[in-house]
């Protein structure tokens, strides 16, 4: 049963994902992709489970290696989109 | 009761972060949907510590190393090398969901790990270990420290047919008998690694936007399949959303190259047929005929590509944007979806360099109004504005749509010399009646004009 509802989860965010992406306009693509990359560090929620367990040494290191990996993700992928995204002006703001 | 908890949590930062990518629909409000995502992905972090951390230095060792690379590369990145930086991020993204899966089988005991969870664990290794090493590849023609051009060999797909069936078999092998110990598993992970090379070394540098995209979506899919190995349902909300967003970059990237996907990911693109040789007489222009007629015009359009971001000419590009706009003159900036090595690359340029995003146009808004202009300045664009797309039917790239800045009055090619674009196709548009050659570096040619313009 718990396969079948992950996998109904799956689906949804899946169509809910095309119809919000396709609406991002063109100029807007490569911190779309960056900030992709930040929301893809969620990985680490699953990654404390191996690197925060007590029984099993070859678990933390994975799991620390996950950690650290994610976290890049998630820290330089959301502050590299807001750097890119503070340099987008409109021309009022531009002009001031 | 924790567990509750958690899962309530991160319904809050599912919301969240579909919220912020529906603010990303608008350059006003985009940064600010950044901000809320990352708030999203806070709150989620906190549950899932609170939920599973039992023993805590392995996690906040990993997150402090992790954090000091993510601040200082997202620091430090010069804005033309974000293909670069989101390459690399696409293979950490993959490797996190490897090490995930991977280590999700030292967490039950081996007899407790059903068919279908060793599936999703195979999974995750595979989309994993594949996302990583064919981002590391695309990184390293990217900056170019592999040779960028596609390299194909014969031989090579009989190669990588038997790969995918020798990863069928493991995948196969191992999940009858899932166990960390098992030998199919580590010959899954050096199969899934090897698969990452082998798909993208016959990639050629042209065709990295689409690699970059299809990398993106995949370090999604992997992060959704780890999902399922330890039933999470937050990494498979948001892991779907960054698959479906890299599936639809993908697709518009290769919308915009006239290409199918399998196309670009197995021709080798340059060793197709060649196109008929061009000839005609080539008009070059001095730096002063350019201003006068600069001076002159009253629309002008620019058309960035790679050659600007290497010639890094957007700042003197939006100066002379400015100079032109105070002499009453129409300015805008057509960006083709494939210029430069990333969607949406150019755009990012011109913002560094302050141009305000009203008159950042694409493709499709320039088209219909580019008879119209009085002087298209290419820069450092040469296949998005060929003609032979159009024109001729045994050229490599016919059907590709282009800007055709042929059709506007004039155009001027700002070019180092005659040599040809990625593709290795020849362009008509350099021998155009109304086209005129500035020969030289683009930012040195720019520079030129506008210190004529002060005088």
């Amino acid at each position: 049963m718990e396969t079948v509802f992950l996998t109904f989860i799956l689906v949804l965010a899946v169509f809910l994902g095309f119809e919000l992406i396709s609406k991002v306009p063109a100029t807007l693509h490569t911190p779309l992709m960056s900030g992709a990359n930040a929301i893809s560090g969620i990985t680490l929620a699953g990654a404390f489970l191996a690197a925060g367990s007590t029984d099993n040494d070859m678990a933390n290191w994975l799991g620390a290696a996950a950690v650290t990996f994610a976290t890049i993700n998630v820290v330089g992928g959301y502050l590299v989109t807001d750097r890119m995204l503070s340099m987008f002006k409109s021309k009022r703001s531009a002009a001031k | 009761m924790i567990d509750l908890a958690a899962n309530f949590a991160y319904i809050l930062s599912a919301g969240l972060f579909i919220y912020g990518l529906k603010m990303l629909g608008s350059p006003a409000t985009a940064r600010k949907g950044n901000m809320l995502s990352s708030i999203g992905m806070l709150i989620a972090v906190v549950a899932a510590l609170a939920s599973d951390g039992t023993t805590f230095e392995f996690i906040i060792g990993g997150m402090i190393i992790g954090a000091a690379i993510g601040l200082l590369a997202a620091r430090l990145v010069a804005m033309t090398s974000m293909p670069e930086m989101v390459a690399l991020f696409n293979g950490s993204g993959g490797g996190a969901s490897l090490l995930v899966g991977w280590a999700t089988l030292y967490l039950s005991p081996d007899s407790s790990i059903g068919g279908f969870t060793a599936f999703t664990i195979a999974l995750a290794i595979l989309i994993g270990g594949l996302t990583s090493t064919g981002s590391l590849i695309a990184y390293g023609k990217l900056s170019e420290k592999l040779n960028s051009a596609a390299f194909v060999f014969s031989g090579q797909r009989f190669l990588n047919s038997l790969l995918l069936l020798a990863i069928i078999v493991c995948t196969y092998l191992f999940c009858m008998d899932p166990s960390p110990n098992s030998i199919y598993l580590y010959g899954l992970l050096g199969l899934a690694l090897l698969l990452g090379v082998m798909a993208v070394i016959p990639i050629g540098g042209a065709d990295m936007p689409v690699v970059i995209s299809l990398l993106n979506s995949y370090s999604g899919i992997a992060a959704c399949a780890a999902g399922f190995a330890i039933n999470n349902n937050i990494l498979i909300v948001a892991g779907s959303l960054v698959g479906a967003s890299g599936i639809i970059l993908t697709n518009i990237m290769c919308k915009a190259m006239n290409r199918s996907l399998a196309n670009v990911l197995f021709s080798g693109f340059g060793a197709a047929k060649s196109g008929k040789a061009v000839e005609g007489e080539v008009n070059p222009v001095s730096v002063e005929d350019a201003y006068y007629i600069l001076e002159a015009a009253s629309n002008v359009c620019f058309v960035p590509g790679y050659g600007m971001a290497v010639a890094q000419a957007q700042h003197v590009v939006k100066e002379l944007g400015q100079i032109l706009e105070a002499n009453g003159c129409e300015v805008s900036y057509a960006i083709h979806p494939v210029a430069g090595r990333m969607p949406g690359h150019m755009n990012v340029l011109l913002a560094e360099a302050d141009v305000p995003y009203e008159q950042l146009v694409e493709m499709d808004d320039i088209n219909p109004r580019i008879e119209n202009v009085d002087v298209a300045i290419v820069i450092g664009a040469n296949d998005v504005v060929n003609p032979s797309a159009r024109e001729d039917e045994d050229s490599p790239i016919y059907g590709m749509p282009i800007i055709n800045v042929d059709q506007a009055r004039t155009v001027f090619v700002l070019k180092r010399s005659m040599a040809s674009g990625f593709s290795g196709v020849d362009n008509p548009l350099f021998f155009g009646e109304n086209t005129r050659m500035l020969f030289g570096d683009a930012k040195e040619s720019i520079s030129g004009v506008i210190s004529e313009f002060g005088s």
